[in-house]
C-alpha cells in the first residue's frame, strides 16, 4: 500500500456514490428503535420505485439527536426525518420525489445541530462505519501515511504537545507529555491501549465513536504508537457495547487487509498490530491499572501508582493508556496541525469535546461542542431546556466521580479548570439533567450505591467505606437521620476521599459532597431532631 | 447481563468443546487470555459451571482459584444458569432519573422476582444493568436481547406476558 | 548501596536507596501501623493503615510501597492520619463479627493490637452483621470468614511462599471472600498441600489450627520472612 494506491481507494469509492444519498443511522440508540428494519425497507422502497441508478442508501453511523431516532437524512438536499418508524420508508423515497410526506421533519438549522462542532464526529452519520473505503474517501489513513514519512516519532509527540490536547478520559492530563514519557521509558516492547471502557452511567460518547468511525480510533493508535515505539496494541471495550465490538473487529480485519495495520505499513518499517479485549462488566476497569490487571487476563483490581503505567504498564513494560475521544483526536490534529487545535477552545482546555446530554432535557443525545461553551448554552440552546417547563435544577457531569452544578451556575464555562472550581469534574462527558422534580439526596444515594457495588474490595476505605455512607444516605432519605449522622456521613466523606487506593474510592464522595455543597437544605430538611442528640450535642 | 450476538451459528451441545478450544487455542492457551476464554465460554454454554471452570484452568495452567476469582469478580459472568429469558432494566443515570427505578419496581411486584434472580420454574430471569449506553433512549429495557428504548411500565408488563405465554417451557 | 537521608516525624533518617519509607521508619525505631504488610510477602498497599504524609505530595502515600528519597520530609503520626487510622480499624470491626471474647486468637491478633493501638474505644458505624461461614472441612485447620479482614496474606503466602495458589479472592467489594481452588469447602481443595502457610500469615483468628478454643491460637508470622530468607540464602 502506498499514497497513490490510497488515491485510488478514495477516487473509486466517489466515483461509485450515486447522486442521491439516503443515511440511515444505524447506531445501537437507533437500532432499539427497528432502524435496521427501516434501512431494508428503505432500500426496497428505492428498488420498487426504480431509482437504484441515481439513489442509494447507506447505513451509517451517530448523528447525535439520539432522542429522536431514528434518524434519516438525505443528501444532498438536506432533508431529516426524526422517529421514523420501517413501514414510512415508502413515504420517504417518495418524498425525494417531490411528494407529499407526513413523515415528522427535523430542523438541520436547529441549534443542535448549527452550535456544535464537529472534529472527532466529523464522520458520525456521514459515512458507512464497516466500509473503509469511505473513510478512506473521507481523506482516512492519510495522516498516517504522512506522519510514517515527514515525521520523526518526537514531531509526532511536539505536535501533540503543542495542540494543548488533554487527556479525554476525565481527568485532563496533557496527552503530549504522556506520550513523551513512554517515549522515554526503556524497554524491549511496549504498548498502546485505548480505553473503551467507558463506565460512567449516562455516558455513551465512545460508544457512539467506535460505532460511527472506528477507523478513526485505530488510525489514531497507529499514530500514537509509532511516536512511542510501541507495536502491539490493545482495545478494551466494554462488553456491554456489542455493536462497537463487532464493527472494531470489521476495521481492524479490513484495515489489516490492506496494509494499513500489521507489518510494514504503508511500506515502512513500522509494525503495528492491534486486538480486542473485552471487557466483562466492571466499573473500575476504567481505572489505568485495574484495566491492565484486566487484559492481564485477573481480577480488576488497581495497585497504587506509582510506577505508572507509562513506565511500568502491561506486563511490566511502558504502556501508553488514552481514551477513545483522545485517540480520534489525533487525525484531525495531524491533518490540520496543532496551531489549528490549539486555537479552538480556551486558555487551558483547547479543542473539543463530546458530551452526552441526558436527563430531563428535551433534546437528548450525542453533542461536540469548544471547550468553554457556558452549561447555560449547553441545556438551554443546544438542549432545548426541560421537556415540560419544570424548570432545570442542576446538571450532574462526570458520573459516580462528578458532582452536581446548580442551575445559578451555568454560565460556568465547560472547561478542565472551572468545572473543578465549581466542585465537579470534567469526566468523560456525562451531562444528566435534572429537575425539580429530581432529589438531590437520592442522587447522591444512587451513585454511592453505584460505588459500593462497584468497588473492588481491596482497600478497606472504599470497601466498608461506601457501604457506611450509603446507609446513612439511606437514613437520611428515609427521613430517620439525625444531624450526628450527617456530620458523621460528613467526615466519612473525608475518610474515604483521602485515603482510599484508587480513583473510584477517592472520588466516590464527589456526589455527595457537591450535593452537600449547593443543595444542603434538601439534606437538613429531611432530618430528625432527634431529642436524645440534641441534648448531647448543643449547648 | 449477556446480549451479546453468538458470533457463531447455534453451536450444538457436540461442538460446543470444539469451539471453546478453538478459541483457547487462537489465544496459544495464554493465561492472560482467561477473560475471552470465559466470555466464549458463557457465550456457548449460559452460565460457568464448577466443571467449565476446572477444565478451563487445566486447560490454560492456572490454579482453579485463580479462575474462579476472575469469574466471580466481573458482572457479567455467571455461575449459575440464568433463565429461558431475560428481562434486563437499565439503571443507569440517564434511565433512573427518567423513572428506572418505577420500572423495575412494577416488574418485580409483576413477576415475583427480586432483581438478579431467576423464576423457579428457570422461565425468567430479572436483571439489572449498569448503563447500556442508549441514555438517548432512557429508560432503557433488554428483553431477550433487543433494546427497548423509551420503556414504560404498562408496556413492558404487556410484552413480558406475552413473551411467558407465547413460549412454551423448553423441556 | 548508595544512603538516602531523609527525615521521619522530624528525626534525621538514614535509609538504603530502593528501601520503602516502612522499613526505614522500622530501622529507626519508628513505628508504622500495618495490617496487609507481612515481611516476606509482596506488598499491596490495600489496608491504608500505613499512610503517611509526605511534604510535597498533596495525597497520603502507603508507606509499605514508597521508596525513600534524599531529603523526604514524612510524617507518620499527624492528628488527621491517627483520626483516619482509627476509623479505619473502626470500618474493619464493622465489616464483620469480631468480638474478641469469643476468638481463637484473642491476645495473639494483630487487629485486636490495632484497636489498642490507635484508641479505638467504641465503634461509631453500623454493625454489618453479615452471614459468613465457619469452613472445618479440612483435617488440620479451619477458617471463620467472620474473622477475616480480606488483607490477602494468606492468598499470598500460599502463592508466593508455598506456589500452590489455593487461596484466592472471590466476588468483589463487600461479598469478596477468600476461598480455596474453584470455591469448594477447604477440605476438598485438592490443590492444598496443607503446609499452614496460610495459617502463619493471618493476623486474626480467620485461619486457625483445629481444636484451639478461646486465645489459644498461636503462631509466629514472623516464620514466613525466616522461610523466605531461608530459601535465598541456600547456596
Amino acid at each position: 500500500m502506498d499514497l497513490a494506491e490510497l488515491h485510488a481507494i478514495a477516487e473509486r469509492e466517489r466515483a461509485r456514490r450515486k447522486a442521491v444519498r439516503v443515511l440511515c443511522c444505524t447506531s445501537s440508540g437507533c437500532q432499539a428503535s427497528r432502524s435496521l428494519e427501516l434501512f431494508h425497507q428503505l432500500e426496497a422502497a428505492v428498488t420498487a420505485t426504480g431509482q437504484d441508478e441515481a439513489v442509494e442508501v447507506a447505513s451509517v453511523g451517530c448523528m447525535g439527536f439520539c432522542g429522536q431516532g431514528p434518524m434519516v437524512r438525505v443528501e444532498p438536499a438536506n432533508l431529516l426525518f426524526e422517529r421514523v418508524r420501517p413501514e414510512q420508508a415508502p413515504e420517504i423515497i417518495a418524498a425525494l420525489a417531490g411528494q407529499p410526506c407526513s413523515v415528522e421533519r427535523g430542523d438541520p438549522n436547529h441549534p443542535f445541530f448549527t452550535r456544535q462542532m464537529h472534529v472527532v464526529r466529523r464522520n458520525g452519520g456521514i459515512i458507512d462505519p464497516e466500509r473503509i473505503e469511505e473513510y478512506i474517501a473521507a481523506g482516512g489513513y492519510e495522516a498516517l501515511y504522512r506522519v510514517l514519512h515527514d515525521f520523526s516519532p518526537a514531531e509526532v509527540i511536539q505536535e501533540i504537545t503543542r495542540s494543548g490536547l488533554r487527556g479525554r478520559g476525565g481527568a485532563g492530563y496533557p496527552t503530549g507529555l504522556k506520550w513523551a514519557t513512554v517515549a522515554k521509558s526503556p524497554g524491549e516492547r511496549k504498548f498502546v491501549v485505548c480505553n473503551g471502557d467507558e463506565g460512567d452511567p449516562g455516558a455513551f460518547m465512545d460508544r457512539s465513536i467506535l460505532e460511527s468511525d472506528p477507523h478513526l480510533v485505530l488510525e489514531g493508535m497507529a499514530i500514537a504508537a509509532y511516536a512511542v515505539g510501541a507495536h502491539e496494541g490493545y482495545i478494551f471495550v466494554r462488553g456491554e457495547y456489542p455493536l462497537a465490538i463487532q464493527r472494531l473487529n470489521r476495521a481492524i480485519n479490513q484495515a489489516r487487509k490492506l496494509g494499513l495495520l500489521g507489518s510494514q505499513i504503508f511500506e515502512t518499517a513500522f509494525d503495528f498490530k492491534v486486538e480486542i479485549r473485552v471487557g466483562a462488566g466492571a466499573f473500575v476497569c476504567g481505572e489505568e491499572t485495574a484495566l491492565i490487571a484486566s487484559i492481564e487476563g485477573r481480577r480488576g483490581q488497581p495497585r497504587p501508582r506509582p510506577p505508572y503505567p507509562a513506565e511500568k504498564g502491561l506486563w511490566g513494560f511502558p504502556t501508553l493508556i488514552n481514551n477513545v475521544e483522545t485517540f480520534a483526536n489525533i487525525v484531525p490534529i495531524i491533518e490540520n496541525g496543532a496551531d489549528w487545535y490549539a486555537a479552538i477552545g480556551t486558555e487551558k482546555s483547547k479543542g473539543t469535546k463530546v458530551f452526552a446530554l441526558t436527563g430531563k432535557v428535551r433534546n437528548t443525545g450525542l453533542i461536540e461542542v469548544p471547550m468553554g461553551m457556558t452549561l447555560r448554552e449547553i441545556v438551554e440552546d443546544l438542549g432545548g431546556g426541560s421537556p415540560d417547563g419544570t424548570p432545570v435544577k442542576a446538571v450532574q457531569t462526570g458520573g459516580p466521580s462528578g458532582g452536581c452544578i446548580p442551575a445559578r451556575l451555568f454560565d460556568t464555562p465547560v472547561d478542565y479548570e472551572s468545572l473543578a472550581a465549581a466542585g465537579s469534574i470534567m469526566g468523560s462527558g456525562g451531562m444528566v439533567v435534572m429537575d425539580d422534580h429530581t432529589s438531590m439526596v437520592e442522587i447522591a444515594r444512587f451513585y454511592m450505591a453505584f460505588c459500593m457495588d462497584e468497588s473492588c474490595g481491596k482497600c478497606v476505605p472504599c470497601r466498608v467505606g461506601t457501604v457506611q455512607m450509603h446507609r446513612l444516605l439511606s437514613k437520611i432519605a428515609a427521613g430517620q437521620a439525625t444531624p450526628v449522622d450527617l456530620e458523621q456521613l460528613e467526615q466519612l466523606c473525608r475518610l474515604v476521599r483521602e485515603t482510599s487506593l484508587c480513583g473510584l474510592g477517592q472520588s466516590a464522595p464527589n456526589p455527595v459532597l457537591s450535593t452537600l455543597r449547593y443543595f444542603r437544605e434538601e439534606y437538613e430538611a429531611l432530618l430528625r431532631e432527634d431529642a436524645a442528640a440534641s441534648a448531647n450535642g448543643k449547648p | 447481563m449477556s446480549n451479546r450476538a453468538p458470533a457463531d451459528p447455534a453451536p450444538t451441545a457436540d461442538n460446543r468443546q470444539k469451539l471453546l478450544e478453538a478459541t483457547m487455542r487462537r489465544h496459544q492457551y495464554r493465561p492472560d487470555a482467561l477473560i475471552e476464554v470465559l466470555h466464549k465460554a458463557q457465550e456457548l454454554y449460559g452460565h460457568l459451571s464448577p466443571q467449565l471452570l476446572a477444565s478451563i484452568a487445566r486447560s490454560l495452567h492456572l490454579p482453579p482459584s485463580r479462575v474462579y476469582g476472575v469469574a466471580t469478580f466481573y458482572h457479567f459472568f455467571s455461575l449459575a444458569p440464568q433463565g429461558e429469558h431475560t428481562c434486563t432494566v437499565c439503571l443507569g443515570t440517564a434511565c433512573y432519573v427518567k423513572g428506572a427505578m418505577e420500572i423495575l419496581t412494577a416488574l418485580e411486584a409483576e413477576t415475583g422476582l427480586k432483581a438478579g434472580h431467576t423464576s423457579p420454574d428457570g422461565r425468567l430471569s430479572l436483571l439489572t444493568a449498569r448503563c447500556l449506553g442508549a441514555c438517548g433512549i432512557a429508560p432503557a429495557v433488554v428483553l431477550d436481547g433487543v433494546v427497548i428504548g423509551h420503556a414504560d411500565a404498562e408496556t413492558l408488563r404487556a410484552r413480558l406476558h406475552a413473551l411467558l405465554e407465547a413460549t412454551p417451557v423448553a423441556s | 548501596m548508595a544512603a538516602r537521608t531523609l527525615t521521619i516525624d522530624g528525626r534525621l533518617v538514614s535509609a538504603r536507596a530502593g528501601e520503602s519509607i516502612l522499613e526505614a521508619a522500622r530501622d529507626a525505631g519508628i513505628h508504622i501501623p500495618t495490617l496487609c504488610y507481612l515481611d516476606g510477602l509482596s506488598e499491596v498497599g490495600a489496608c491504608r493503615l500505613c499512610l503517611v504524609e509526605v511534604a510535597g505530595s498533596n495525597r497520603l502515600l502507603p508507606a509499605c510501597l514508597t521508596p525513600v528519597s534524599e531529603g523526604m520530609e514524612v510524617q507518620t503520626a499527624t492528628e488527621r492520619l491517627r483520626e483516619h487510622r482509627r476509623a479505619i480499624v473502626e470500618l474493619l470491626f464493622a465489616e464483620r463479627n469480631h468480638v474478641c471474647a469469643v476468638c481463637v486468637a484473642s491476645g495473639n491478633c494483630e487487629l485486636q493490637n490495632l484497636a489498642i493501638q490507635v484508641g479505638m474505644t467504641h465503634v461509631r458505624y453500623d454493625y454489618l452483621n453479615p452471614v459468613c461461614a465457619v469452613d472445618i472441612s479440612h483435617p488440620q485447620f479451619g477458617i471463620d470468614h467472620n474473622r477475616c479482614v480480606l488483607c490477602a496474606r494468606c492468598v499470598r503466602a500460599c502463592d508466593e511462599v508455598e506456589g500452590v495458589h489455593t487461596w484466592d479472592v472471590a466476588g468483589r467489594g463487600i461479598h469478596a471472600r477468600v476461598i480455596t481452588d474453584l470455591g469448594v469447602p477447604w477440605g476438598q481443595a485438592e490443590t492444598c498441600t496443607s503446609c499452614g502457610k496460610c495459617l502463619l500469615a493471618c493476623p486474626t483468628g480467620a485461619i486457625f489450627r483445629r481444636g484451639t478454643s478461646v486465645a489459644e491460637l498461636e503462631r509466629d508470622p514472623k516464620r514466613i520472612a525466616q522461610i523466605v530468607a531461608a530459601r535465598q540464602e541456600r547456596w
